[in-house]
């Protein structure tokens, strides 16, 4: 079997067990999560109480195998339910507002400190011992900060003080989002803290990893051979060491991404930035149990998907993982 | 980083040790000391720092002129908006959150390894599944999974929540220990003591697994960040006992109090730069550990050799040395003990 048919199978897998974990927690927990959000929202639909009712499975709807179904139809047809405390807005439109504000940040930045800590790795694996190697110690104090709490720094620092950037939101208040100048300047203009954010935040990291795997590779006896066959000094760093080593590199983004997107989500926070990650903390504050799974699913999938991207460009650099057949 | 910290607050690098410890001490990287010093300090602040405190944590000071009062000499560290002291929250906050990050330490770590073990000792059907299972929970972002795990929980206490955490923190150390496990039982010593009759558990627990302890330290080491970062994150966003203090929840009160908008500065800098603090002493220690296991990624220290000089472990050919390099080739040193 292919490797990248081996690949979407293990997605499809992992997908389904995020699915059925998603159903049965809220049916294996104490406590009745219906009663909960009842005393918090008294005036609620009789309409909502009854897909909160089904969603988690209080009040005998079915049996569990019919629940089981009707959950998956549902969440197959994209349908999360009526949100509670935004009722009667749909969880599915909530998420439809939010999502694209988040991809477009947390994406792009994490793409950004990718691509920068890579190249920076290279160069400090390739320098070992370098200025750039020495000051990895400092680094590793970025690596190490919660993204929140760097977040509340810099807008401390650049925003509140410094007045460089704008103190929170996704874009200046009174603007209607649209696809006109005056707004896209200004949603960009508030994503630039964000962003930088999440690039100092995660740089260190992908540098630090890509480092020790250069280190690693210049050890190999081919870098001798491309050395003793005269090949400039560039070639052999890019051509030879860089380009083997950025397989571990690639294999390390599709396990760590998840980590990457869980900070950021709670970074934005700090900025009320009009993401997923707010929502979640609505969602949350307000014990808003369908809108928290809900957001859940969409973390997961896109984590998944970012993997499932990440084994395809493996298999386009990679001739060992197009040649692996059936090999684990 | 040539730090020389004058006191060392690590057991190991107390005189009276034994002789071994001590040259494990010696043989760490400085980076690894530094990190160890810097916990162990953290450690000691989190066991005497709430007997030392000044006031309760707790303690609402009334008067209003302590309400969000900046640092002077009776509250090193400033007061909160209900005149809470911040040096008291955040010496209990140290306790906590260290407890906390230590616990599920423990707890996943021994998951893992049993988990890694199993599925690379016993193979066949077990390996498939315990391996497929560690690299769904592997792929499922932890964070999102957390919140709603907790959320649903209605009393989300320091127990409920190490569990949660542990229950989630095992799968990156089971892979890897798998994969080591994988390449230790093929050895020479495994099949000796197989065909002298141990018993598999005997096998596992005196070959095996002390053959992985440097894998299973950083492991442990890695598991404590990832769960001071989640706990953190967690009580940041409001899903923890939010009337005990921890650097989480003293990070919600500064931020739910609008400590940034007036610049309280003392309430929110002090609990997240310990946070910071924890977590790079825990990297370091972690980068250290690498370097014992791997010499390779030491640091150069003074020679600052570009890559292709250390591409000359037998200088071939006299022709290259024309033009003499400005430093020779050492033989690297090798790792230690028994790994690959």
């Amino acid at each position: 079997m292919p490797f990248i048919v081996r690949r979407v199978i293990f997605y499809l897998v992992a997908a389904w067990v995020a699915l059925t974990i998603n159903f049965f927690i809220p049916r294996a927990m104490p406590g009745n999560a219906v009663e909960s959000v009842m005393s918090k929202f008294p005036n609620l639909q009789p309409s909502a109480y009854k897909a909160l009712q089904a969603l988690l499975g209080v009040g005998h709807p079915g049996s569990l195998w019919d629940q089981y179904w009707a959950y998956l139809s549902n969440v197959f047809h994209l349908n999360f339910g009526t949100d509670v405390t935004n009722y009667p807005a749909s969880v599915a439109s909530l998420l439809a507002q939010t999502i694209p504000w988040t991809i477009t940040l947390v994406g792009t930045a994490t793409v950004i400190a990718f691509l920068a800590g890579t190249v920076l790795g290279v160069v400090a694996g390739w320098r070992h011992g370098g200025w750039l190697d020495r000051v990895l110690p400092g680094l590793m104090f970025f690596q190490a900060v919660p993204y929140f709490f760097l977040a509340l720094i810099l807008l401390e620092l650049l925003a509140v003080r410094g007045h460089l950037f704008p103190v929170g939101q996704g874009y200046s208040g009174g603007l209607v989002p649209g696809w006109h100048w005056d707004f896209v300047s200004s949603a960009i203009y508030h994503s630039l803290l964000p962003a930088f954010t999440i690039v100092i935040a995660s740089v260190a990291g992908w540098m630090l990893q890509m480092r020790n795997v250069m280190i690693t590779t210049i050890g190999e006896d081919y870098m001798l051979a491309a050395q003793a066959k005269g090949l400039s000094n560039r070639r052999v760093m890019f051509s030879y060491a860089a380009r083997n080593a950025l397989l571990p590199q690639l294999q390390g983004f599709g396990l760590a991404v998840g980590f990457v997107v869980s900070g950021a989500i709670v970074m934005e926070i700090v900025f009320s930035y009009p993401g997923i990650g707010l929502l979640l903390l609505n969602a949350v504050t307000s014990n808003d149990f369908p809108l928290m799974q809900a957001v859940f699913l969409v973390i997961t999938f896109a984590v998944l998907l970012a993997n499932l991207i990440v084994d395809m460009i493996i298999v386009a650099v990679d001739p060992r993982a197009r040649a692996r057949e059936g090999a684990r | 980083m040539t730090v020389a910290l004058p006191v060392s607050t690590e057991p190991a690098a107390v005189p009276e040790e034994h002789q071994q410890r001590r040259g494990l001490w010696r043989r760490l990287p400085t980076r690894a000391k530094v990190g160890a010093i810097m916990l162990g300090a953290f450690i000691v602040a989190g066991i005497i720092g709430p007997l030392l405190s000044p006031y309760d944590p707790s303690f609402q000071n009334p008067s209003f002129s302590l309400s969000m009062h900046p640092p002077d000499a009776a509250h090193l560290l400033g007061t909160t908006q209900s005149g809470q002291d911040v040096l008291s929250q955040l010496l209990s906050g140290i306790r906590l959150t260290l407890e906390l990050a230590l616990s599920v330490g423990v707890i996943a770590t021994v998951l893992s390894v049993v988990v890694g073990v199993a599925a690379a000792y016993l193979g066949g059907v077990w390996d498939e599944v315990l391996s497929l299972a560690t690299n769904v929970f592997l792929v499922i972002p932890a964070l999102p999974l957390l919140i709603i795990l907790l959320g649903y929980l209605p009393q989300k206490g320091q127990a409920a929540t190490i569990l949660v955490l542990a229950g989630l923190g095992w799968p990156w150390g089971a892979r890897l220990i798998r994969a080591q496990t994988m390449a230790i039982r093929s050895r020479d010593f495994v099949a000796a003591s197989r065909e002298t009759g141990e018993r598999t558990w005997r096998i596992l627990a005196f070959e095996i697994v002390p053959n992985e302890v440097s894998l299973i330290a950083a492991n442990f080491v890695n598991t404590v960040l990832y769960a001071i970062g989640a706990s953190v994150a967690l009580a940041f966003i409001g899903l923890a006992d939010l009337t005990s203090w921890s650097l989480g929840t003293m990070l919600y009160w500064a931020q739910s109090q609008q400590a940034l908008q007036v610049g309280a500065w003392w309430w929110f800098v002090p609990p997240g730069l310990a946070v910071a603090l924890i977590g790079t002493s825990l990297v370091l220690l972690n980068s250290g550990i690498d370097e014992l296991g791997n010499p390779r990624l030491r640091d150069a220290g003074g020679e600052s050799a570009a890559a292709w000089q250390h591409l000359r472990p037998t200088d071939p050919t006299p022709v290259l040395d024309a033009a003499p390099p400005r430093r020779r080739w050492r033989p690297a040193p090798r790792p230690d003990g028994d790994l690959p």
